[in-house]
């Protein structure tokens, strides 16, 4: 019998994914000799004609990692669905929209406008930006360039997923485990994320040092503090998500005493990782007056860069709200 | 109808005290902006941001929500809780874009029909200076993600060995 064969690809990623699957180490080997790897263009010469060239479903399984920003990356998560059996989000960035996510607070112009002429970094007298089409010399040949859409999306904003491996990038162990689940056809019903559904609190170390009552007074950052190296971080004032976070990762940043800053994503009852984070950490603060309130949240310097750090594209809202002044009714938006 | 807009507020009521206040404003006879939908909850504290969130994400142009004063809550302290992830939600809403004014948190006894019609008609002028709130075309909703623990689907032939 011939090998199954999976896919990689990679869209708006930052490469740390590619790199968490050659972190399986001697695992890798395993895989390799179990499938048959017949796209990923990271690390072997596959162009997309080969995957325009295979039957739909030829692929058994295909991960995708990175978030989908451009018409490209449309156009690729497309004809890998098509080809794979099973479609599966690979990293924060593919299941919740990740870090480039948070570029949802901006849109395509406000982005060229800063990143092609206003950075400080950048020199660019004739105020170029990228162009979707352009037409060279006299023979009318076209350069073509994909286009950048307004917002981010998640990979199932785009296509039908079938799992998810979450985390940024996803930890060995749960992506040995998916593998392995696949190979053995033994998958939880589709949709699942790939990992425990329980919150990180219940796997972290410092566990027994955190206390059942919360009351927090001040909420410190990292560098302001001498972290105790064993107590709870919440406890001590630091912003740690892991009360809000799906464990599965064996908290590794606790560990090296940072605060998860919830990469996993929720677990499965919640809606919005963001909401749900800010409510747990909110519902901790130890004040009853209105400005005593107010003022230990101002604490807190960036809050949709720290609740959604990689889920914006995924939350309820999506994205930042353009449209600040009243405009007449909006066509198509059902009212009853 | 005419295409006419008017303010869609979605408004949270506690139970004990809010929700029985715009029942006495109801009984009373009172008159008022005829814009919020009034869900029941058993405490502002039983607020989770989500619904919030859910509430603008689904259509309404404002939330309001309505608890039991300081010291009043039925659960000692369920208002408090609802203070606090309020603070923090307004601070979000605000670099999301949206205007914290859509968004408001009052305490109203059970004895204050009367503050119900006041808070109502004036979140419904607030709302309508404000304008609709225009998200974005909501993207396609991936599958809800199943409970973990329900029984498999069979996956005979999807195993890569299968
Ligand atoms: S999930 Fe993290 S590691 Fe993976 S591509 Fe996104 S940013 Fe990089
Ligand atoms: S809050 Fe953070 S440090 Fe404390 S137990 Fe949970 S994950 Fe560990
Ligand atoms: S501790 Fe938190 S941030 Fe770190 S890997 Fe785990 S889930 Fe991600
Ligand atoms: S019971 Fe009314 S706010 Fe808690």
């Amino acid at each position: 019998m011939s090998k199954p064969k999976v896919g990689f690809y990679w869209c708006a990623s930052c490469g740390g994914c590619e790199e968490a699957v050659v972190d399986l180490a001697e695992d890798i080997l395993k895989v390799v000799e179990a499938v048959d790897i017949a796209f990923w263009p990271v690390a072997l010469d596959f162009k997309r004609a080969d995957v325009e060239a295979m039957k739909d479903g030829e692929l058994a399984a295909c991960f995708v990692n990175g978030a989908i920003r451009t018409s490209e990356q449309e156009e690729m998560a497309e004809l890998l669905r098509k080809k794979s059996q099973l479609l599966i989000a690979f990293g924060s960035c593919s299941h919740l929209g990740g870090v480039p996510g948070l570029a949802n607070l901006w849109d395509r112009q406000a982005i060229f406008e800063y990143v092609y002429k206003e950075a400080p970094s950048v020199t660019n007298p004739d105020g170029v930006v990228p162009q979707e089409q352009l037409k060279l010399g006299s023979n009318g040949y076209a350069l073509t360039l994909p286009s950048f859409r307004d917002s981010v999306k998640t990979l199932d904003q785009t296509v039908e997923v079938d799992y998810y491996l979450p985390g940024c990038p996803p930890p060995v162990k749960l992506i040995a485990n998916a593998v392995m689940a696949i190979l053995e056809g033994k998958l939880p019903p589709k949709g699942t994320v790939l990992a425990p559904d329980k919150a990180l609190c219940e796997e972290c170390p410092r566990k027994p040092t955190k206390p059942d009552k919360l009351a927090l007074k001040e909420l410190k950052r990292p560098h302001q503090i001498q972290i105790d190296s064993e107590k709870c971080l919440l406890a001590q004032g630091l912003l740690c998500l892991g009360p809000a976070t799906r464990s599965g990762c064996g908290a590794p940043c606790v560990s090296a005493n940072m605060p998860c800053t919830g990469c996993l994503g929720p677990t499965s009852r919640v809606k919005d990782y963001g909401a749900k984070a800010l409510s747990a950490i909110a519902s901790l603060i130890d004040a009853e007056d209105e400005k005593e309130i107010a003022a230990i949240m101002e604490q807190i310097v960036d809050p949709v860069g720290t609740f959604y750090r990689y889920s914006l594209p995924a939350s309820l809202l999506h994205r930042r709200v353009r449209n600040l002044t009243p405009g007449p009714f909006p066509k198509g938006k059902g009212r009853d | 109808m005419s295409e006419q807009w008017e303010p869609r507020i979605v408004a949270f009521f506690c139970t004990w005290c809010t929700y029985t206040a715009a029942d006495l404003a109801g009984i009373s006879r009172m008159t008022y902006a005829p814009n919020g939908r009034i869900i029941r909850v058993m405490c502002s504290g039983r607020m989770d941001p989500q619904f919030v969130l859910k509430a603008l994400a689904d259509g309404a142009d404002g939330v309001l929500i309505g608890g039991c004063h300081p010291g009043d809550c039925h659960y000692q302290a369920g208002n408090y809780k609802a203070l606090r992830r309020y603070t923090l939600l307004k601070r979000v809403l605000t670099e999301m874009g949206i205007e914290p004014e859509r968004v408001r948190l009052e305490w109203i006894s059970a004895s204050e029909g009367d503050r119900v019609q006041k808070v109502m008609n004036e979140m419904a002028e607030q709302i309508r200076k404000l304008g609709p709130l225009q998200l974005e075309r909501p993207l396609p909703q991936p599958l809800p993600e199943t409970e973990r623990g329900a029984v498999p689907l069979p996956v005979a032939g999807r195993g890569l060995r299968g």
